[in-house]
């Protein structure tokens, strides 16, 4: 069985790779790529730890096979910073506490930084249910909703 | 297993007629999950996103038609659609997160043939049909009757859905589609209703369809409910009328997720409470 | 501020700040290495074959096909490992069965190769011939005479004759007389309540890679609470001497108690033994359900007698635990935390440890605790209502203090429960108006906290940073803790300090990260081996100025003559010091090894507002605020995630996570999907007060904070939901369909 030629943009970057038809975007990702800022946590897509962006649109890459990122542009956590400037949210994450254990974080900054792209002025609800599907189960969210708040709250005073 | 992406429909179809181990994939937020859990090993997997119109919202006769690959997200930020099918709409964007809405499709949680989809329910109240393509062309089936059994549908071998239409809106009218889930987010329907209502101009309801998920092995759609409404202001008389038939209807099973008793009653609830946010919308107040 | 060991009160510069974690940007890059991250060259995949069936004995195991499928390098079954050392013998059986599978998802056998794929699909070529037993997972089930018998044999004689061969063990606690104070009572509440199996829920699936040479050196990369109990584990198991193995702990992805034993670990090195290649292994969520550590079930009769006027004049509880497949439920600590909370005439728990055909239970947060105080703090909350009292005066009146005989034997120094309960009192919170369907709960929690083995490393770098080494995993937030402190003790700025986490070759033994016990034992060895690095940063300018050494102090990060008599010389900053290190007798380091102990327990209050749809039993939490003890919050923002984190999991327990079992014994669950963890929506901001009674046991005054916060809220929501929906919740979880079912009982009762 031959495997299937990828060619896609990563982070910026054009990228290509082999995989199997079975490979999911996630498997892609950290077991082909060395990319494993992108957690895996449940496999089924209830979780939210292998959140990316595929052309914009918030996904779990568990459910999503590495076939179809074909010119496709896929943005992970590990394209978040630009060089050695954190993202606002980041940034914000580490000054908060918004983090214990730091599993679900990554999953939750790809996540949180889509919803200021679209919203940048979030009610707290709506920041919860946007993040419905990142599991914490340290934080209990406060922190990480207070977080998103702030930092949405910066980025419209500096904008 | 391969994998293939078909750029036309008839390629698509070629595809899956050729062997019985091809499967669909359009948002795949069910099939990956069964593919890791081996619930299915496909010998090919038809992705059919890349063939045209897949991913398109295109008005057509007063209605909305709705590619198979058209993403829940991508119903919520389409204003058309929204504005018109506002209760099927919504049932869409309460499958999973906003990850899975990102992916997930209408055609898919149809084909998915789950009891508890939840937007089956939307779009039975709704009257949408769904367009079969398949070895012998196109033909349309009425979304109530693409569910036969849990998993199991009236597709025949080589067919998929290439579209759903929802049709037009008439006056006075409006739908809702309500679920009760344990969390608020997250979990699969305990129940699940839909109500597409239309008003007379003394608001009266005129016409009105009323579809239950979760209460048996399809959905179920209560026409007893319905006639218990019709000609009725949606007072408290007749909301309680509506919500006994729907209870009386529902026919659910003891499982992890609820009960017989909490998923009749609640059944009721549900339709109740749908009815007035679709009453209001058919009225133009904001619901 | 707080006592320092002389008494004084001090104030503090470092501790009690907010500085941001050492490890935050590699956390919120995606670059920190988790259990699942690592990698070796040449690494195979290993992958466990389990159990169907929830009690079945093994009659064969064909592994033939598998092993001669391409790509497969080593099959592993329980017959490869032999006799085990006694202390492992359960640990050993639940990570591979041996003559019996005890539970749906136990491990049977193992494959390493050199694909997922192809790992895959040799398990499915190994034959296991098994004789299906009946099984039982209810614990009041399995105790009944007639039920299936797990294991033959393993009664201790502290049960009496005549009961089931699954009721393993009976502990006893208390003092006084129940009978003569329940007749002082004016009223006895007699109720039984249950709870069901909850698992700890991180997010992180277990996962390891192993390496092990024909010389049985071994390596061993691994997600874990405890990288020296995972070395000393499968040590035993494998028959090595612990030298030979080295565990290096990665980045832990929650654990809450989950990750304090071994699954996958000595599977991975005896695969890696058999292979002659590295070997990673990497559980699916399914795994993790099936087959770890959920907690015990419990069935709880409470048996309370009250004066009308708040007075608890007897207090009985007993608690029936099944603890899976193994001996060894929490019900012990839970029958000595039941009223450890309050300060009583008479009272007496009486705890039974049951096994049954599910997972066995490992360590969750406060393991046992939290379902006894769901028992004692709900039936308390009915005795007050019941005449009509506060039930925060209530606990005040019968709350335990400084002196107070505890429930299960010691007298208490110093502690914080009233303190925690007259915060609650005032807050704003307790007197905000309530809605209609609305309702509000209280209750307290104890939990002891743990001290136990502990190394520091501390080194001076030649340019005057400091590095400090530690053996506990870092599980939110301790490396800033120890940072903070060794900056304190030291008086450096806290970023001249770097904390690492050494693996097993690096340090002496160190105890699990559990307990509660890091923040305490780890701070307190970090502060002694940074007082060893001062006396020596004394003794070495004390050489320079030629003066005795006893002569001169640590003040504000530099070595200075200690008062007049000692000479005039300028202060020698640690930097300085460092700078001559190597010409003043070699580098400069301090280290401490201990056992710590004086602990310190740990009280809290839980304040919740509720409120339920009456049409369809649903919950929704509105408000909800923790009053804890926390000694001295080294790092506030980290203890009041401990306190939110476990009030989460505490509300997650209550309302709708639950272990669901078919008649067969199989799980029903085991995914994110219908084990419903709360999720972002589900929550309000959850308020924190801290409340600061130092500990005497601790240079710092810090009490471990981790675990007494799960352990109020399902007695506190239970409470709330009570009163919200008129009648008396005694189940957990309390899901919408009981609720409901017990409202539309409710004028039938």
């Amino acid at each position: 069985m031959s495997r299937i030629h990828v060619t896609t943009t990563i982070n910026g970057d054009e990228t290509d790779f082999l995989c199997d038809a079975e490979d999911t975007l996630l498997d892609v990702l950290r077991d082909r790529l060395g990319l494993t800022g992108t957690k895996e946590g449940c496999g089924t897509g209830d979780c939210g730890a292998c959140s990316v962006l595929v052309d914009g649109r918030l996904v779990c890459s568990c459910l999503m096979l590495g076939a179809e990122a074909e010119g496709r542009e896929v943005a992970t956590i590990e394209g978040m910073a630009r060089g050695d400037q954190l993202h606002p949210l980041q940034q914000k994450f580490i000054e908060m506490a918004a983090l214990q254990c730091g599993i679900c974080t990554p999953g939750i900054l790809v996540a949180a930084k889509s919803l200021l792209e679209r919203n940048p002025d979030p009610s707290e609800e709506e920041v919860r249910y946007w993040l419905a599907g990142n599991l914490c189960r340290c934080t209990g969210y406060d922190k990480i909703i207070r977080a998103v708040m702030e930092t949405a709250a910066d980025m419209r005073r500096a904008s | 297993m391969r994998y293939e992406a078909p750029q036309s429909i008839d390629d698509a179809v070629r595809l899956l007629a050729a062997g019985a181990g091809a499967h669909v994939l359009a948002g795949g937020t069910d099939l990956l999950v069964k593919l890791r859990a081996e619930m299915v090993e496909p010998e090919v997997i038809v992705d059919i996103k890349r063939i045209a119109g897949m991913k398109e919202i295109t008005a057509e006769g007063g209605g909305w038609r709705i590619g198979a690959a058209v993403s829940g997200a991508e119903m919520s930020e389409h204003a058309g659609l929204a504005a018109s099918w506002p209760g099927v709409v919504e049932a869409a964007a309460l499958i999973g997160s906003t990850q899975v809405q990102g992916r997930a499709t209408l055609a898919g949680n149809l084909c998915n043939a789950s009891p508890a989809a939840d937007s089956v329910p939307a779009m039975v109240a709704a009257g949408a049909v769904a367009r079969i393509a398949g070895p012998k062309g196109m033909r349309d089936l009425a979304v109530i009757d693409v569910p036969k059994s849990p998993g199991k549908t009236a597709l025949e071998p080589g067919e998929f859905i290439a579209s759903v239409f929802l049709p037009a809106r008439g006056e006075r009218s409006g739908d809702a589609y309500l679920r009760f889930i344990p969390r608020t987010e997250m979990d699969i329907a305990v129940v699940g209703c839909g109500v597409a209502l239309s008003l007379d101009a003394g608001g009266k309801v005129s016409a009105a369809r009323v579809a239950l998920g979760a209460v048996g092995p399809k959905v179920i759609l209560v026409e007893a409910a319905a006639e218990t409404i019709r000609g009725r202001t949606l007072d408290e008389a007749a909301l309680a009328d509506l919500a006994a038939a729907c209870s009386a209807a529902a026919t659910p099973i003891d499982d992890k997720r609820g009960t017989v008793d909490f998923r009749r009653h609640v059944s009721g609830v549900l339709a109740r409470r749908a009815a007035v946010i679709a009453e209001a919308r058919a009225k133009g107040e904001k619901a | 501020m707080a006592l320092d060991q002389t008494g004084k009160t001090r104030d503090f510069k470092v501790v009690g700040t907010r500085p941001n974690r050492p490890d935050g940007i590699d956390k919120v890059t995606g670059r920190a290495r988790f259990g699942a991250d690592i990698v070796a060259p040449g690494m195979l995949t290993g992958r466990i074959l389990r159990s169907p069936h929830a009690h079945a004995r093994i009659l064969r195991i064909d592994a033939s096909k598998a092993e001669a499928l391409p790509g497969v390098k080593a099959v592993v079954t329980r017959a490869d490992f032999g006799d085990v050392p006694d202390h492992v013998a359960d640990i050993m059986d639940n990570c591979m069965a041996g003559a019996k599978a005890l539970y749906d998802g136990h491990a049977v056998a193992a494959v390493a190769a050199n694909s997922a794929a192809v790992a895959r699909k040799a398990l499915r070529l190994i034959e296991v011939e098994y004789e299906v037993l009946p099984s039982v997972t209810d614990v009041d089930a399995a105790m009944r005479p007639g039920a299936s018998v797990l294991h033959e044999g393993r009664q201790q004689e502290t049960v009496p004759g005549g009961m089931s061969g699954n009721v393993i063990s009976r502990v006893e606690f208390g003092h006084g007389d129940i009978e003569a104070g329940l007749k002082r009572a004016d009223r006895v509440v007699t109720r039984i309540y249950r709870t069901a199996a909850t698992h700890q829920g991180y997010i992180e699936p277990h996962a390891c890679l192993a390496t092990m040479g024909p010389d049985g050196q071994a390596d061993l990369w691994v997600c874990t609470q405890g990288h020296y109990m995972v070395r000393n584990t499968c040590a035993a198991i494998l028959g090595m001497e612990q030298g030979q193995l080295r565990v290096t702990a990665s980045e832990i992805g929650g654990g809450f108690g989950g990750k304090t034993t071994v699954f996958l670990e000595p599977v991975a090195l005896m695969l890696s033994r058999k292979a002659g290649r590295p070997v990673k292994m990497v559980m699916s969520r399914t795994e993790v359900l099936r087959a770890t550590g959920p907690t015990a079930s419990t069935s709880i009769d409470v048996k309370i007698g009250m004066r009308k006027d708040g007075k608890i004049t007897a207090a009985f509880a007993e608690l029936r635990y099944q603890g899976g497949a193994y001996p060894g439920s929490p019900v012990d600590m839970g029958s000595m935390s039941a009223f450890a909370p309050y300060d009583l005439e008479n009272v007496k728990t009486v705890g039974w440890d049951v096994v049954t055909n599910r997972p066995k239970a490992a360590a969750y947060r406060a393991p046992g605790a939290p379902m006894a105080a769901f028992a004692v703090e709900s039936a308390i909350d009915e005795l007050a209502k019941g005449f009509g009292l506060d039930p925060l005066e209530v606990r005040l009146m019968n709350g335990a203090d400084k002196g107070t005989r505890a429930s299960y034997g010691p007298t208490y120094p110093a502690i914080g429960l009233k303190a925690t309960l007259e915060a609650a009192r005032a807050h704003p919170h307790w007197k905000a108006p309530l809605g209609e369907n609305q309702g509000r709960g209280v209750a307290c929690g104890f939990w002891f906290n743990f001290g136990g083995d502990t190394c520091v490393s501390l080194n001076v770098t030649p340019d005057g940073t400091v590095n400090v080494s530690e053996g506990n995993p870092d599980i939110g937030g301790s490396r800033a803790s120890m940072t903070m402190m060794a900056a304190e003790e030291l008086g450096i700025p806290y970023d001249q300090v770097r904390t690492i986490i050494a693996d097993t070759g690096s340090l002496g033994q160190n105890e699990v990260t559990d307990g509660s016990r890091v923040t305490f034992a780890v701070g307190l060895a970090t502060i002694e081996a940074a007082r060893a690095a001062k006396r020596e940063m004394c003794r070495r300018a004390a050489m320079v100025w030629g003066i005795d050494e006893d002569a001169v102090e640590w003040e504000d990060g530099a070595a200075r003559p200690a008062g007049p008599n000692a000479g005039k010389f300028p202060p020698m900053t640690l930097k300085e010091i460092a700078a001559i290190a190597s010409n003043s007798g070699g580098p400069i380091a301090g280290h401490h090894e201990v056992n710590a102990e004086g602990a310190g327990v740990s009280f809290a209050t839980h304040m919740v507002d509720v409120e339920v749809d009456p049409d369809t039993g649903a919950t929704r939490i509105l408000r909800y605020t923790v009053f804890q003890d926390a000694g001295k919050a080294v790092h506030p923002s980290y203890v009041e995630g401990q306190f939110q984190g476990g009030a989460v999991q505490g509300i997650g327990w209550a309302l709708n996570e639950e272990y669901i079992y078919d008649k067969d014994g199989i799980l029903q669950n085991p995914g994110f999907l219908d084990y419903r963890i709360p999720v972002a929506s589900d929550l309000p901001m959850i308020d924190t007060v801290i409340l600061e009674i130092p500990n005497p046991g601790h240079p710092y005054g810090v009490r471990g904070v981790g675990e007494t916060s799960i352990v109020p809220p399902l007695a506190a929501i239970a409470n709330a939901v009570s009163a919200a929906a008129g009648v008396r919740m005694v189940q957990l979880p309390m899901s919408p369909p009981r609720i409901l079912a017990a409202m539309q009982g409710r004028g039938r009762a």
